[in-house]
C-alpha cells in the first residue's frame, strides 16, 4: 500500500512542480504546495487516470492534502 | 497627438530565436522552410512548413523550458509559449522595468493571434471523443484562448495597463502594433508590448489551408524553393509559425529614461475589402486604401517611402493584386522604392506575420539594408520596372518603410515606420 502513497506523491510533484521534500502527507495542495483551484481539479483527474477510479465532485472537494488523496484511493481504487 | 517610438524588439521564427540571429540569417538569404517531420504528412497535399527549430539552447535552438516552467507549459498552447519568448526578448531589449504602481498601470499588452490554440483544440477534441468530458483539462480553455498570450505576459511582468488582443487573421500583427500605438497616443498607456503569435502548423492546420487551396504543393521535395513571391512558378504560401513582439513607447517617456529608439511609428492605415472571405478583389482596392490611409496619417508621399515589406504570400492571385495596388498608389515613385517579401524565407506566419515583418522593416531602416525576395528566378510580367530585391539583400538607405498585411475576411493593415534622429 505504500506504493499508492509513492505514486500519489509522484503525481503531485509532476503536476505542481513542487519540491519533493515539501510533498509530505500532511501538505495541503493549496496552502503548502502553491496550487490554485484549477490545479486541484487537474490533480484529481490525474489521480483518476493513474488509479483507474472515479472521484465524484463532492469527494474531490474534500481532497485537500496529500494524505486525503492517499486515503481516498486506498479506500476506493482497484489498483 | 503624442508620438510613439519603438524601443524594444523580440522574435522567434523558422529562422530561429532572437531578432539579431533572424536578421543576419535573413540578410544572408537563408531559408527556414523544411519538410515536416514532427507529424504524419503522408496523406497531406502540403508536406513542408516553416517551423521554429526546437532543441537544446546550447545549439541555438528554441527550448520552451528557457521561457516557461514545465509545470506552466501544460497550461498554455504553443502559440502562448512563443509569444512569451518574443515578449521576454523585447522587454529585456527595451530595458523598461516599471517601478511604481502608476508606471505598471501605464504599461499594457496587445499580442494577437490569427487562430490561437488550434493544436490544443484538436487534441482536446480527440480526448473528448475517446475518453469523455471528465478527461478534459481545466486548463483546456485558458490554454487555447487567443488573449491569454497578452494575459500571461501581463501576469509575468505585472503590466496592469490595457490588456488586449487583435484577431484579424494574417493582419493581426500589424493591427496589434497600430492599435497599440493609438492607445499610447490617446494616453491609455505610456508603454505597450504589441505583436502577434502563431503556432498552427499541425495536421488540422495544413489540412484546412490545403482545402482552401491556399498552400504550395508543388515543391514538397524542395522546401526552401516553395515560397517564391512574384515568381512565375509560385503556387501558394508555406505555413509558418513564430512570434514577433515590439515595445512601443511614448516619445518623451522613452527620452526621459534614455531608451534606445529604433524607429518612430508614423503611419497606420486600415481597410476592409467587403468582397470575399478568402480572396481579395481583383483591383486590390482594399490594400490600396490601407496603404493610402497609412501614408496620409504619416504625412508622407509615396516618394518618401524607400522600402515596402510586402504582404507577398506567394499565391498566384494575391501577389499580383498587391503589386497592382502598389503600382497604382506609388505612380512614378515606384522607380525609387524597393519592395520585398520576407515570407520567401520564413513562410507565412499568419497572425505573427505583420509583427515579424514590422521588425524586419525597422531593421532595414536601422542597418541600411533591404532583405531579399528569395527564389525570384523568373518574375511575373507585371513585375517589370519594380525593384523586388531578387535573391540577394542590398544596401540601401531606408528613411521610411511601409509594411503591408492582408487577411482572410478582407481585412487590411499597413504600418509606416520612420528613422528616428
Amino acid at each position: 500500500m505504500s506504493d499508492i502513497a509513492e505514486r500519489v506523491k509522484k503525481i503531485v510533484i509532476e503536476h505542481l512542480g513542487a519540491e519533493e521534500a515539501k510533498v509530505t502527507e500532511n501538505a495541503s495542495f493549496i496552502d503548502d504546495l502553491g496550487a490554485d483551484s484549477l490545479d486541484t481539479v487537474e490533480l484529481v483527474m490525474a489521480f483518476e487516470e493513474e488509479f483507474g477510479c472515479e472521484i465524484p465532485d463532492d469527494a474531490a472537494e474534500k481532497i485537500l492534502t496529500v494524505k486525503d488523496a492517499i486515503d481516498f484511493i486506498k479506500a476506493n481504487a482497484a489498483a | 497627438m503624442r508620438r510613439v517610438v519603438v524601443t524594444g524588439l523580440g522574435m522567434v521564427s523558422p529562422l530561429g530565436v532572437g531578432v539579431q540571429n533572424n536578421w543576419e540569417r535573413l540578410i544572408k538569404g537563408e531559408s527556414g522552410l523544411r519538410g515536416i517531420t514532427s507529424f504524419d504528412v503522408s496523406d497531406l497535399p502540403a508536406k513542408i512548413a516553416g517551423q521554429v527549430p526546437r532543441g537544446p539552447t546550447a545549439e541555438g535552438l528554441f527550448n520552451a523550458d528557457d521561457h516557461v516552467s514545465t509545470k506552466d507549459q501544460r497550461k498554455m498552447d504553443e502559440f502562448i509559449v512563443l509569444a512569451i519568448a518574443a515578449a521576454r526578448e523585447a522587454v529585456a531589449d527595451s530595458g523598461w522595468v516599471p517601478q511604481t504602481d502608476e508606471e505598471r498601470e501605464k504599461t499594457g499588452v496587445m499580442i494577437g493571434s490569427g487562430i490561437g490554440g488550434l493544436i490544443g483544440i484538436y487534441e482536446g477534441s480527440i480526448t473528448l471523443h475517446e475518453k469523455g468530458p471528465r478527461r478534459i483539462s481545466p486548463f483546456f480553455i485558458p490554454a487555447s484562448l487567443i488573449n491569454l498570450a497578452s494575459g500571461h505576459v501581463s501576469i509575468m511582468y505585472g503590466f496592469k495597463g490595457p490588456n488586449h488582443s487583435a484577431v484579424t487573421a494574417c493582419s493581426t500583427g500589424a493591427h496589434a502594433i497600430g492599435d497599440a500605438a493609438r492607445l499610447i497616443m490617446w494616453e491609455d498607456a505610456d508603454v505597450m508590448l504589441a505583436g502577434g503569435t502563431e503556432a498552427a502548423v499541425s495536421r488540422l492546420g495544413i489540412a484546412g489551408f490545403s482545402s482552401a487551396r491556399a498552400l504550395s504543393t508543388g515543391y514538397n521535395d524542395r522546401p526552401s524553393e516553395a515560397s517564391r513571391p512574384y515568381d512565375k512558378g509560385r503556387d501558394g504560401f508555406v505555413m509558418g509559425e513564430g512570434s514577433g513582439v515590439v515595445v512601443l513607447e511614448e516619445l518623451e517617456h522613452a527620452k526621459r529614461r534614455g531608451a534606445k529608439i529604433y524607429a518612430e511609428v508614423i503611419g497606420y492605415g486600415m481597410s476592409g475589402d467587403a468582397y470575399h472571405i478568402t480572396s481579395p478583389p481583383e483591383d486590390g482596392n482594399g490594400g490600396f486604401r490601407s496603404m493610402r490611409n497609412a501614408l496620409k496619417r504619416a504625412g508622407v508621399d509615396p516618394s518618401g517611402i524607400d522600402y515596402i515589406n510586402a504582404h507577398g504570400t506567394s499565391t498566384p492571385l494575391g501577389d499580383e493584386i498587391e503589386l497592382g495596388a502598389v503600382k497604382r498608389l506609388f505612380g512614378s515613385a515606384i522607380e525609387t522604392v524597393s519592395m520585398s517579401s520576407t515570407k520567401s524565407a520564413i513562410g507565412h506566419l499568419l497572425g505573427a506575420a505583420g509583427a515579424v515583418e514590422a521588425i524586419f522593416s525597422i531593421k532595414a531602416i536601422n542597418d541600411g539594408i533591404v532583405p531579399p525576395t528569395l527564389n525570384l528566378d523568373d518574375p511575373s510580367d507585371s513585375c517589370l520596372g519594380v525593384d523586388l530585391v531578387p535573391k540577394r539583400a542590398k544596401e540601401k538607405r531606408v528613411k521610411a518603410a511601409l509594411s503591408n498585411s492582408f487577411g482572410f475576411g478582407g481585412t487590411n493593415a499597413s504600418l509606416v515606420f520612420k528613422e528616428f534622429k
